[in-house]
């Protein structure tokens, strides 16, 4: 008798109500690019949560052993299209490693300058799509101000503005004119904290943006650890762990600057340490700007970095390297390395191994957003669809890294 | 170390701790531009990395990654590299386990959920089995792939492309074809032992004739890169006829045996 009062009975005007499956992407605004998500709801509760990636595969791993070292490089900028350069500096420090190559002092605070530039681009990004996936629209326009400045300094270093291959094995493409340094400072001293500031006023004690990311997807420190978590994920649950810091490459070990935590672990947790870091990057590059030397802005080393043009004019030899390390390229000693840095987004890892010839054997890219994106499942459950955008924002997936 | 590459802590007692900690279930250990790598044996993994996770000393916490390589001419010929990082030592180790397109790997999901994915990355790249991986689908090629790309005798254009046709109102799949041959360049220099046959150098071996040399037609000529690997061919190309055709759904030849059906949820039907 308890059974069949148990059963719904339509008699009764019970109404059967199923878990049920939505698609959501690959197109689709708040995805951050084609992100297809396969959920499970239980009325507007998520139960179950399944992205399909890979939409966006280019093989970008199989064309790199097709190509020489130098060839390879500008793949990388095509990763994570928001922090290209952040994309290359595990490519020539894991080339330079094998090589066991020496680079010049300035060529180490040139990058680590411009990797903390691409780190405020990446950032502005990603904070103003977060504010904009959970309704606020102003300050995404006025931190696209930023980016906008960003990508125009990249154009004047590099000349391109996103694509840049500015950083080669053995140091950088080319110095920066003293123009370019002075204007920068002056943007670092004026414009971005005037814009960034404002801009997060808006959104850091505002009421509707704290309800819709306080307690939400809430990761323990344990959580973070077994997910693989990495970066801002990892700092935001509560552990100190930025490569920088711990594991410095290039000058980072002659920086100082802070390492922001968050406390509970939730979206608001992760975007305030992500507003931090802006502040802390602001901080280093003021300390290169303040300490970078006079020098030469490449290795030296001949059979590694091709000469400059009015070299050529003058030296055989130099044009004969000139002519060597553009068609056959360098060639690497045998044996593997797996190089990671700090990228905006957390641990990318460049795996190569190298069987002495011209071409990397093998290239494997670790991108952050395969654990973090993997992690949404559990991050996600039970919280309500519309809170799944707020949680895509706050884990900073950019698609062309994840697919490679 | 003159490279300005991350520094983390020494590598100091890591391979005498390790091999106290793994016993015989440690091959080999190998200690090269300031990287530790050890090899294990394939079927004692789980214990291996509970140990290296566990033991005081060695603390490896973090799976960071897991990584696929090819070597072609060797029996098991699939290294798969997991890369494991020490938050409270500073310290990343690299472990490594051999296998072939047939002996599984045990899954470590159940020690670190983040190798779910990344084992279901090593799958569709190389066709590396993980037992004990619920979920092993392909992840990065497209639903329906056949094949295993990141294999070294897996040619770099693919064996089909796809195209939006406007007869057929659909995205239609065809055999690869390249308005141009893929040209790679190999540097070895003629005095260092290339192995190809520069052109032209082919007539120098056949009889020479009174008067003219007579023109050699077409198949007497042997090609310079007749004796690298030949192209290879698909014994059954995908058309653009109907989907029935295209293949889509059906398991690769090269592949080995399914794990689980791959493009089914557990308990959800075909999605």
């Amino acid at each position: 008798m308890i059974d069949e009062t148990a059963t719904i009975s339509p008699e009764t005007g019970d109404v059967a109500i199923e878990n049920y499956t939505i698609n959501f992407g690959p197109q689709h605004p708040a995805a951050h690019g084609v992100l297809r998500l396969v959920m499970e709801l239980d009325g507007e509760i998520v139960e179950r949560l399944d992205p399909h990636i890979g939409l966006l595969h280019r093989g970008t791993e199989k064309l790199i052993e097709h190509k020489t070292y130098l060839q390879a490089l500008p793949y990388f900028d095509r990763l994570d299209y928001c922090s290209p350069l952040c994309m290359e500096h595990s490519y020539v420090l894991a080339i330079e490693k094998l090589l066991d190559l020496e680079v010049p002092i300035r060529a180490q605070y040139l990058r680590v300058f411009f990797a903390e530039l691409t780190r405020i681009s990446n950032h502005m990004l990603n904070l103003g799509s977060h504010m904009m996936d959970v309704g606020a629209m102003t300050p995404n326009l006025w931190l696209f101000e930023i980016r906008e400045d960003c990508l125009n300094f990249f154009e004047r270093v590099s000349g391109a503005r996103m694509h840049s291959a500015y950083f080669r094995p053995g140091g950088v493409h080319q110095d920066t004119p003293l123009k370019l340094l002075t204007d920068i400072a002056d943007w670092l001293d004026t414009r971005l904290p005037r814009l960034f500031e404002d801009a997060i006023s808006l959104v850091a004690d505002n009421r509707i943006f704290k309800q819709r990311n306080v307690d939400i997807a809430v990761v323990s420190r344990e959580d973070a650890i077994k997910w693989g978590f990495s970066g801002p994920m990892i700092r935001g649950a509560g552990i100190a762990w930025d490569l920088r810091k711990s594991q410095p490459y290039d000058v980072y070990a002659k920086m100082k600057f802070d390492v922001p935590v968050g406390t509970r672990g939730d979206c608001y947790d992760r975007f305030m340490v992500r507003v931090e870091e802006v502040r802390q990057s602001v901080r280093i590059m003021k300390q290169c700007l303040n300490e970078m030397p006079e020098g030469p802005i490449a290795s030296l080393d001949r059979k590694v970095v091709p000469p400059k043009r009015a070299e050529m004019k003058r030296s055989m030899e130099a044009l004969i390297h000139h002519f060597k390390l553009y068609t056959e390229g360098f060639h690497v000693p045998a044996g593997e390395v797996y190089v990671a840095t700090e990228s905006p987004k957390g641990e990318f890892g460049v795996y190569l191994v190298s069987d002495g010839t011209n071409k990397p054997y093998r290239c494997k890219i670790r991108p952050t957003a395969f654990s973090h994106l993997q992690a949404m499942d559990f991050m996600s459950r039970g919280h309500m669809l519309a809170d799944t955008t707020a949680i895509l924002g706050s884990l900073d997936i950019v698609f062309g890294e994840c697919d490679r | 170390m003159r490279a300005p590459a991350p520094a983390y802590a020494a590598n100091d007692g890591v391979i005498e701790a390790a091999k106290a900690a793994l016993g015989d279930a440690l091959l080999y250990t190998e200690e090269s531009v300031g990287e530790v790598s050890i090899l294990v044996a394939r079927e004692r993994l789980i214990e291996v990395m509970i140990a290296l996770r566990d033991t005081p000393g060695l603390e490896y916490q973090q799976l960071m990654e897991i990584a696929g390589v090819d070597y072609l001419d060797r029996e098991d010929r699939f290294d798969v590299c997991y890369h494991l990082l020490s938050l409270t030592r500073n310290h990343r180790i690299r472990v490594r386990v051999m296998t072939n397109e047939v002996k599984p790997v045990p899954s470590l999901t159940d020690i670190w959920p983040v190798a779910g994915w990344l084992e279901r990355e090593v799958y569709d790249m190389y066709g590396v089995l993980f037992d004990g991986n619920m979920d092993l689908r392909r992840i990065l090629t497209d639903y329906g792939f056949r094949g295993h790309p990141q294999r070294r005798d897996f040619p770099l254009s693919g064996y089909v492309e796809l195209r939006y046709s406007e007869e057929a109102k659909r995205v239609v799949y065809e055999p690869v074809k390249l308005a141009q041959d893929f040209r790679t360049f190999d540097f070895m220099s003629p005095w260092e032992g290339a192995e190809y046959i520069l052109p032209g150098d082919e007539k120098a071996k056949l009889p020479e004739e009174k008067g003219a040399p007579t023109p050699l037609n077409a198949d007497e000529i042997v090609r310079a890169n007749a004796n690298t690997t030949p192209k290879a061919v698909l014994t059954d190309p995908k058309t653009s006829d109907s989907t029935a055709q295209t293949g889509i759904g059906k398991d690769s030849p090269h592949a080995g045996p399914r794990p689980v059906n791959p493009d089914v949820i557990p308990g959800k039907g075909p999605n």
